[in-house]
């Protein structure tokens, strides 16, 4: 038996390959305008490349019928092969069968900025229909040529023209491409396919990539194989921020076969076995002065307000304290996120060759062109000779956009001659993380006699802003985001912290719709209908009310001891209400019985993907709203594995129920992201509504929930 | 400190000559090239090194090498017989009980497992069974549904 090698194309047989077929060219700029909100996650290096006059994806028709997209995002999970390939081929009127995707090869497919953001479907979607759409002009084109049939009269179907009024009359897509080189460039967005005309958009596909999963055949990082590969342990230090003092080598040299590399500031041993070389990382004797700090998961809250900027108003009218007069009741409340960490199973993974000034990298990465950037900088190499490919992603969530473990083995195989891997154990992954920061938001609120709102002052400290801005109806209104930039000012975070899923907005949507429910509370208000009554966003008052009847949500004022709770948010262009059930136990541990999440999308292009999103944003939710919080000391990082930092398991999950709102006169919608935003919000008001107690800080663990009711 | 241990793959005989405290997941992933069977935790918290030993769901990142003398190892690249998935495989696909696929061949073999020594679980049984192998994309749902319908499946089937 023998390691899978990869089997990628050169550069140069790829081009070879691509001698004949339709091609067709596209930016995302040019077709959506880059001024539509695409973020990045902080941290995320500036663009080398002029976009605008580049082309982001292409698709090719090859001889044989075959249809490929070429693009730089990457399948981490969440269907982008499937989903793309999907409405590649509905505009195109190929087979699904006939369309696969390669993915994340920076020598093969064109610039990305990256997947993340529920980016992929809303803004590469649009673009990648217009490009098959523009194909299929040109089959129809060459078609009518080759039979001597107008284009009018002609049908696309199953990547066949056929001629409508002789239907044994027919040519398919690969004998058109035959013996052809046509290249376009998209310039202008030929008509993509009105809702009513998806053959296959909309409905149920088999996902490309079960097969290969459920068999053990997908490739992940660590899983490619390379002759006279070396497989690397790197010295850590103890905490962040901690220098080496002192090191001695001997015992780990002693190791037969072990090599002990340094570059630069890495210290490293390699083996042709991943656990001998653990062994010989253990053996290292290595002593780091580590500076002593007070901040643990208790100051960190005073510390980090005491490090905010001042920030600035995103959005604002009306005038308080007119609203602070007006209001019969006021309340002000600040609300905690501890650090979460993002826990993907597979840990970060590169396998680096770096050879003959040339560098190939195999890593687990939301950003490959990030990734080569990077590797280029540290190997003082230019871009064009760093070829970066991403195989399967085993999750990320946002937690893959830093390449350090690319960068580190990309150094070591340059300085050992041999192509090295890197892979982080799991007490890496954790140390070298970044977390979801911890945040503060704090938010003064008021209500009249009537039962509405009357001001808002809201001010964000460390969350991010996304979802800071509410979509209630106030009248005199203020929101103040101070850190903006997820990593924190300088001096704020012991270690790094960047994008989570959904980065800021669970943060500020657990305050915002806590923040509701208690001033519902206060008013005596059913929260369902408090909502309703401030809210004059009609797309998001049907998503509540559709929750609500498939919930079965019958009014009342909480604490109702039902355990019932409602929170909605906005996020990616997507709309979401969830309502919950929790029985909470006397000491304090919280079951969560029943979840139900409402989307209004817009047109789903992928019901099934955009259901496991949902199913996966509720579970993945309840970790950070019950239990993940991690553990340190200063720069140390206490959690180190699944014993003592919680996910969620089977026994955690509810009984799970995932509804859309019909809205196909709108364009796609995010979908990676919003059903995870609301459940610290939707459990915390579940269980005031169970104990009449108001928990303010997340994750809300059995002792601080027990320690709140006491 | 070389051990001589032999042993069976997928049903096929292997004979390692190596330190006999080896764990069975970087033998399988390096010198027999099985990389289907996935590193996440190393502690035998997370499931996602799941392997079957003589039919039981083993993990192994903490099987010692040694203790395999004479043993049956099955992994996820041997489930196929004839070129036909195994049930429990079939019903994932079904299911569409995975996203990233990491945790998915654990997955498969912990339910293959479970199946062998009680083909009739109860939903509960099927929670408390799978209640160890972790997934972060949040697919559990679907997976107790595979693994349900997969029971089914094998009881209706002719074996």
């Amino acid at each position: 038996m023998s390691g899978a090698s990869p089997t990628l194309p050169t550069r140069r047989q790829f081009l070879r390959r691509m001698a004949g077929g339709i091609v067709v060219y596209f930016s995302l700029w040019d077709l959506i305008g880059a001024q539509e909100g695409i973020e990045k996650p902080a941290g995320a290096r500036p663009e080398r490349r002029d976009l605008p006059r580049d082309f982001n994806a292409f698709i090719r028709i090859g001889e044989d019928g075959k249809v490929t997209g070429f693009t730089g995002k990457i399948e981490m999970g969440q269907g982008p092969s499937t989903v793309l390939a999907q409405m590649l081929a509905d505009e195109l009127d190929a087979p699904y069968d006939a369309v696969e995707l390669v993915m994340g090869d920076t020598d093969l497919c064109p610039y990305d900025q990256g997947t993340w953001g529920s980016n992929t479907v809303r803004f590469f979607g649009p673009a990648l229909r217009a490009a098959g759409a523009e194909a299929r002009g040109v089959l129809l084109q060459l078609a009518s040529e080759q039979l001597g049939v107008p284009v009018e009269r002609l049908q696309a179907k199953d990547g066949v023209i056929t001629d409508r009024d002789n239907p044994s009359v027919r040519v398919g897509y690969g004998a058109l491409a035959k013996g052809r080189r046509i290249e376009r460039t998209l310039k202008i967005i030929p008509s993509i396919k009105e809702f009513s005309r998806f053959s296959l958009m909309g409905k149920q596909v088999p996902r490309k990539d079960s097969l290969a999963k459920v068999t053990g055949q997908a490739k992940y990082s660590a899983d490619i194989r390379l002759p006279g590969m070396l497989y690397a342990r790197i010295l850590r230090p103890t905490a962040h921020g901690a220098t080496l003092k002192s090191l001695d080598t001997a015992q780990a040299e002693a190791i037969r076969g072990i090599r002990v590399v340094r570059v630069g500031d890495v210290v490293a041993v390699l083996h042709e076995l991943p656990d001998v070389a653990e062994q010989a990382v253990q053996a290292i004797r290595a002593e780091f002065d580590a500076k002593e700090s007070a901040l643990d998961g208790k100051t960190i809250y005073a510390h980090l307000l005491s490090k905010a900027p001042e920030g600035r108003i995103v959005a604002s009218g009306g005038d308080i304290a007119e609203g602070q007069a007006r209001s019969s009741r006021r309340f002000e409340n600040t609300y905690l996120n501890a650090y979460v960490a993002h826990v993907a199973m597979e840990t970060h993974a590169a396998l680096a060759d770096v050879r003959g000034g040339k560098a190939t990298v195999w890593a687990s990465t939301q950003n490959p062109f990030g990734a080569r950037d990077e590797i280029a900088d540290a190997l003082g190499f230019a871009p064009e000779k760093v070829r970066v490919i991403v195989p399967f992603v085993g999750g990320a969530f946002g937690g893959k956009a830093m390449n350090a473990q690319a960068v580190e083995a990309a150094r070591l195989s340059k300085e050992a001659g041999c192509p090295v891997q890197v892979m982080f154990s799991r007490q890496e992954e954790f140390f070298y993380d970044w977390f979801r920061p911890a945040a503060l938001v704090k938010v003064s609120s008021g209500i009249g006699p009537d039962g509405r709102m009357t001001f808002w002052d809201y001010n964000e400290y460390y969350a991010g802003g996304r979802g800071s801005e509410q979509f209630y109806s106030v009248p005199n209104h203020r929101t103040r985001v101070h850190v903006t930039d997820l990593r924190g000012p300088p001096g704020g975070h012991p270690f790094p912290t960047g994008a989570w899923r959904g980065p800021g907005n669970s943060a500020n949507t657990f305050a915002r719709e806590s923040q509701i429910d208690v001033m519902a509370a206060a008013a005596g208000v059913d929260p369902l209908e408090f909502r309703l009554r401030n809210l004059s966003d009609s797309r998001m008052a049907r998503v509540l009310r559709t929750a609500a009847d498939a919930f079965g949500w019958r009014p009342a004022a909480a604490p109702s001891r039902r355990g019932y709770g409602v929170a909605c948010a906005s996020d990616a262009g997507t709309y979401v209400a969830t309502m919950a059930e929790v029985d909470v136990a006397a000491d304090g541990s919280v079951a969560v019985k029943r979840v139900l999440c409402v989307q209004d999308m817009g047109v789903v292009m992928n019901p099934t993907g955009a259901r496991l999103q949902m199913e996966g944003g509720i579970m993945m939710g309840l970790g950070y709203a019950l239990s993940e919080e991690v553990s340190f000391s200063g720069g140390r990082v206490l959690d180190e594995n699944f014993d003592t930092y919680k996910i969620p398991g089977f026994s955690w999950m509810p009984k799970i129920e995932t509804l859309f709102v019909d809205n196909n006169q709108l364009a796609p919608q995010g979908g990676g992201e919003p059903a995870v935003i609301v459940m610290g919000a939707v459990i915390a008001n579940a269980i005031f509504d169970a104990t009449g107690v108001r928990m303010l800080e997340l994750p809300m663990t059995a002792d601080r929930v027990k320690a709140a009711r006491a | 400190m070389s051990d001589s241990v032999s042993f069976s793959v997928n049903g096929v005989a292997v004979h390692l000559d190596v330190d006999g405290d080896r764990r069975l997941l970087w033998a399988l992933r390096t010198e027999l090239g099985l990389t289907g069977t996935k590193y996440s935790c190393g502690e035998g918290h997370c499931g996602a090194c799941t392997v079957l030993v003589d039919g039981k769901p083993v993990r192994s990142c903490q099987k010692r090498v040694r203790d395999l003398k004479g043993r049956e190892v099955t992994t996820i690249e041997g489930l196929e017989t004839d070129g036909r998935l195994h049930p429990v495989q079939e019903a994932f696909i079904e299911a569409d009980a995975l996203q990233c696929g990491y945790c998915t061949p654990g997955m498969v073999m912990e339910a293959v497992g479970l199946l062998r020594s009680e083909p009739n679980p109860s939903a509960e049984r099927i929670l408390h069974a799978m209640e160890h192998n972790l997934c972060r994309c949040g697919a559990h749902p679907r997976i107790v549904s595979a693994v349900a319908a997969a029971a089914a499946a094998m009881r209706g089937g002719a074996g």
